[in-house]
Formats: structure tokens, sequence, C-alpha cells
């Protein structure tokens, strides 16, 4: 018999780790192209919207349209990494490559799957995240340490939004189902949130209804962090990304647990 | 190693499993035969705590499940019906991986990738692509798989389905070295003579119930007439209704064919020395017709 005492890991319920783990493994076989995708995508944007868009726009509160850009995409890269990753990477392997199943034939619980991809599909956003950051210093729109303090806060976004496309995955029968949350939700979200353009300028109906959103709340935390500006209300933001998170992952275990284990 | 008392699950409003009974003592490979839709494989999703029964009780290794299931998984190895290897990853990254998943340290596991790779056969495929394996390798590497806890209980859900003749037979070869070594063995099959080959004790399931339950010899001298003539060609059925009931105890029309069910041959074989245009093939009783005797002759979809 195999020694299977229990490790550190699992006395203390981290067993969500080993999915952490394997995710990391396949991710490392293909970094390149999924450095590519997560990574060059928005830092093009950034460049593009930033200079060219830039040249035409007048400063927004005094700072150049790249510096009130880059916030914003800093969130927007986020977001994008937990969202295709708990959407389309997880759904592979939920319902193509079965390896949900698979995992669950050890001694692992759905509630560890879950959160395994939930922890990843954010791991992957910071790593977004922190890149949009390296570009900010390379482009001298961030100065000094303060910046890095927005590492914690894109962790945040992350695990909201992979909360919320956890969800979605639980709920897919085909990657099709995707494209409503995509162009119901994400989309609209991108536009309403500030991210390209500050609240002020919608009507006052749709800023309040962003209020609710989790990326307005993230494109403020981050540009305010990243800029060293004022931010009008930190706790609530981090409330309503946290509330987003932990609801997400919640409702995801609940939905996989119906539709795994029936 | 395995009890189950009474077990009861539906679906929906559906009962599948209606009061399902039988133990596996350690050791044993037990077979649980039935078409398809009989409950089989719910009856082992219940078994390793996959699926929450409706009543009943069941224990694995000692412990109770649902409750203790993670505990008892940690000793048994699944072999699922359908193939969940990880497609991201190389044979032996597959066996290091699920590993892991086990608690077992990287390190432990790589010591162990040689003798699972030796055991399915795959000894050259260490840092193969699972693209480039055939669908017998796939099977023998997911037996392998199973096998990373070194467990005492093995669940197989048809674990031959889809192999070819050549497949199938190291596929058994493999199981039955696995009972040879002390394990206990559960698999579902579809094939009788996989059963008869392998197993010590089946259970026959169909529509949630366990219908029949006994060593496969057993069942065939207790269930069921020792000899079958088959008989197929012109007018058979002519035959099947008015001549063979006269030298057999029992005829089914399968199809074209009749099975005639009979204690003795010869004077069957006789009466159809005459007629030229029907064939016939004489042999004895198998578990394949105990199981058609059992669960009908019905197609189930």
């Amino acid at each position: 018999m195999i020694s299977v005492t229990s490790s550190p890991i699992e006395r203390f319920g981290l067993r969500f780790l080993y999915v952490v783990g394997r995710n990391f493994l396949v991710w490392r076989k293909l970094m390149f192209a999924s450095m590519v995708g997560n990574m060059a995508d928005p830092m093009i944007y950034l460049v593009g919207l930033g200079f060219g868009l830039g040249a035409f726009m007048p400063p927004i509160s005094g700072m150049r349209y790249i510096n009130f850009l880059a916030g914003g995409m800093l969130c927007y890269s986020a977001m994008n990494s937990a969202t295709f990753e708990s959407l389309y990477s997880a759904f592979s392997r939920l319902k193509i490559q079965r390896t949900w199943e698979g995992i669950l034939h050890a001694p692992m619980t759905v509630a560890d799957v879950v959160i395994g991809e939930w922890v990843w599909a954010a791991l992957k956003s910071t790593l977004s995240g922190g890149a949009m950051l390296v570009a900010m210093y390379l482009l001298g729109i961030a100065h000094g340490w303060r910046p890095l303090t927005v590492m914690p806060v894109v962790l945040l976004i992350g695990l909201a939004f992979s909360g919320l496309g956890l969800i979605m995955t639980a709920l897919a029968k085909s990657y099709e189902f995707f494209v409503f949350y995509f162009t119901l939700l994400i989309t609209p979200m991108m536009f309403v949130s500030g991210v390209f353009y500050p609240r002020a300028a919608l009507p006052r109906a749709v800023q309040v209804a962003a209020s609710f959103l989790p990326l307005a709340h993230g494109a403020d935390l981050a540009r305010g962090l990243t800029l060293g500006l004022p931010i009008a209300h930190p706790v609530l933001a981090v409330m309503v990304l946290l509330t987003y998170a932990t609801a997400g992952v919640l409702v995801a275990i609940a939905l996989i647990k119906r539709r795994l284990l029936n | 190693m395995l009890q189950v008392r009474g077990l009861r699950k539906s679906y929906s409003g559906t009962e599948v499993v209606c009061g399902v009974s039988f133990s596996v003592a350690a050791g044993q490979c037990y077979g649980l035969l039935g078409p398809n839709g009989a409950g089989k494989t719910t009856t082992l999703k219940c078994c390793l705590g996959l699926t929450a029964h409706d009543a009943g009780s069941i224990e694995l290794a000692g412990l109770s499940i649902p409750d203790a299931a993670r505990m008892a998984r940690k000793r048994a190895g699944v072999c699922p019906q359908f193939d969940n290897l990880d497609p991201d990853f190389t044979v032996a990254e597959n066996l290091v991986v699920y590993g892991r998943y086990f608690g077992i340290a990287r390190r432990a596991m790589l010591e162990r990738v040689p003798r699972l790779l030796e055991f399915a056969g795959l000894e050259d495929k260490a840092k193969a692509a699972l693209s480039t394996l055939s669908g017998g390798m796939k099977r023998r590497l997911t037996l392998a798989r199973a096998l990373v806890n070194d467990p005492q209980i093995i669940f197989l859900d048809e674990p031959t389905t889809g192999l070819d003749p050549q497949a199938r037979h190291l596929i058994w070869d493999r199981l039955k070295g696995l009972r040879a070594s002390g394990r206990t063995l559960i698999l579902t099959t579809h094939f009788m003579d996989e059963a008869e080959r392998l197993c010590d004790r089946v259970g026959i399931m169909d529509h949630g119930k366990l219908i029949a339950e006994d060593a496969p010899r057993s069942l065939i001298d207790t269930q069921i007439e020792p000899q079958v003539v088959e008989v197929y060609g012109d007018d058979v059925r002519g035959f099947a209704a008015d001549i063979a009931p006269r030298f057999a105890e029992r005829v089914e029309m399968t199809g074209e064919t009749a099975f005639c069910y009979c204690r003795d041959p010869a004077p069957l074989l006789e009466a159809l020395q005459s007629r030229a245009a029907l064939r016939a093939l004489s042999r004895a009783a198998n578990l394949e017709d105990v199981f058609i005797k059992l669960t009908g002759h019905d197609i189930r979809d």
C-alpha cells in the first residue's frame, strides 16, 4: 500500500491547489501563445487607442487620454483573461475533455474543482493586469511603488469575473451560449463602466446602473491606484467586487454540483 | 469490501435503481450485467458517492457512503466508461498529475510511473502525446491511471466496450492479473463472455432491480436448459412453431433464428436431418442464454 497520509494541503482543505497545479502545468506548455493573447492584445489597444485616438482628445480631468485609458485597460484586460479562462477553457474541461469528471473520481469534490478553476482564472488575470502595469511603467504613465498596490485589486477583479464566468459555464450546453454572455453583458458593461471614457459622459440612469457593475468599480480602483488619484468610494468598490466574487463562486459550485452529481 | 443494501435512486421522478442489494467480498471479481438503462452505471456512481442515493445504505472499504466518500475514494480506483484522460498531457504526465489528486507527491509518482506504464504495456510511450494512442492503448492507460493510489478495490464501467478482440484480450489479461494480486474488482459489462471469464459472481440487473445473482456457472446450471440448438434458414418460423416444441423444452425466436433449449439435443438434430433448407448449430448453454432468458428478447435503447 502506497502511503496516502494527509499532506498539509489536505489538512487545511486546500485540495483546490491540485487543480490550480494541473492548469499551471498545461499553461506552461502553451505559455507563449497564451501570453500573446492575454498580454499583447490589451497593450496593442492601449498604445493604438491611447496615442492614435489620444491625439484628437482633450485632456480628461487634467490628464493625457492615454493615462486615463491605461487604468481602464488594466482592469479590462484582467476581466478578459478571467472571463475567457472561466468560460471557454473551463467549459472544455467540463464537457469536451471530461477532465472534471476524471478529477471527481479521485478524492476530490466539486467545490475543490470549482474553487481551483476560480483561483486559476484569477491568477491569469493578475498576469495580464501585471503586464499592463509593466507597460504603464515603460510608457511613463506609472511612477514609484504606489501603483503596485493595484495588484491585489486585480486579483479581486479576476475572482469576480471568473465567478461570473463559471456560472455561465455551469449553465452552458455548448460554446455558442457564451456569445449571449459577451454580447448582452460583457460588451455593454465595457462601454458603461468608464474604461474608454469617463462615466460622467453617460446619461444619469446609465451611471446609476453602472454603479452596480463590477467593472465600473474595478476601473475606478485600478485608475486611482495606478495614477495616484483619489478614489470616490474605495470601500464600496471593494465590497461590490468581493460580493460578485464570493456569490459567483458559490452559485457556480451549486450549479455544477447539480450538473455533475446527478 | 462493498456492501449495498436496499439502494434506491430516482432521477426527476423516475426510479432507475429500485432496491438493489449485493455484497462483494475482498478479492472477488463481481460483475453487474444488464441491458442499457438497467441502472448499472447509476449503481456504480452511488457506490463511489458521486451521486447521492435516495434510500438504502452503502459501505465501501469499511466506510459509509456518501458521508465518508472522499476517504473511500482514496482507497478505490475507477476506470470510467468514457475516456476522460487529460489530452493536454503526455502519457506519463497523465499518471503523475492524477496521482496529485490523491495527495501523492510528484516525486513518489515519478517513481511509480515506470511500473504503471509496464502494466499498461506503454513503456515506450511515456512521452507520447495522447492523440497518438489507439483506443486500446488509451483504455490501458485509463486502467493504469486507476491504479495510481494502489487501490484495494477497482470499479470498471464497461472496460472493453468499443475495443477490438486483441485489445479486449489484453485488458482481460490485465484484469486477471489484478484479481490474482488480491484486489477486488467491480465491473459492468454487456459482454457475457467477459463476465463468464472474469467474474466470481455476477448480478443481472433489469429495470433497476437485481433479478438474479450467483456464480456464472451456477446461473447456467440452475436458470437454463444445458443445451441449445440454434436453427436458421427458410421457413424457420414454421419449424419453430410446429416441430421444435416436440423435441425442445423451450423455443424462442430472435430475429430469424430459433433458439431451442433442451436437455438432450439428439432427437431435435435428427428431426433436422430431413430438412435441407434449415441449418443448425448445437452448443452448450452459456451466460448469454441466461441473460436473454431473464431480460427478454426485446431491444433496449
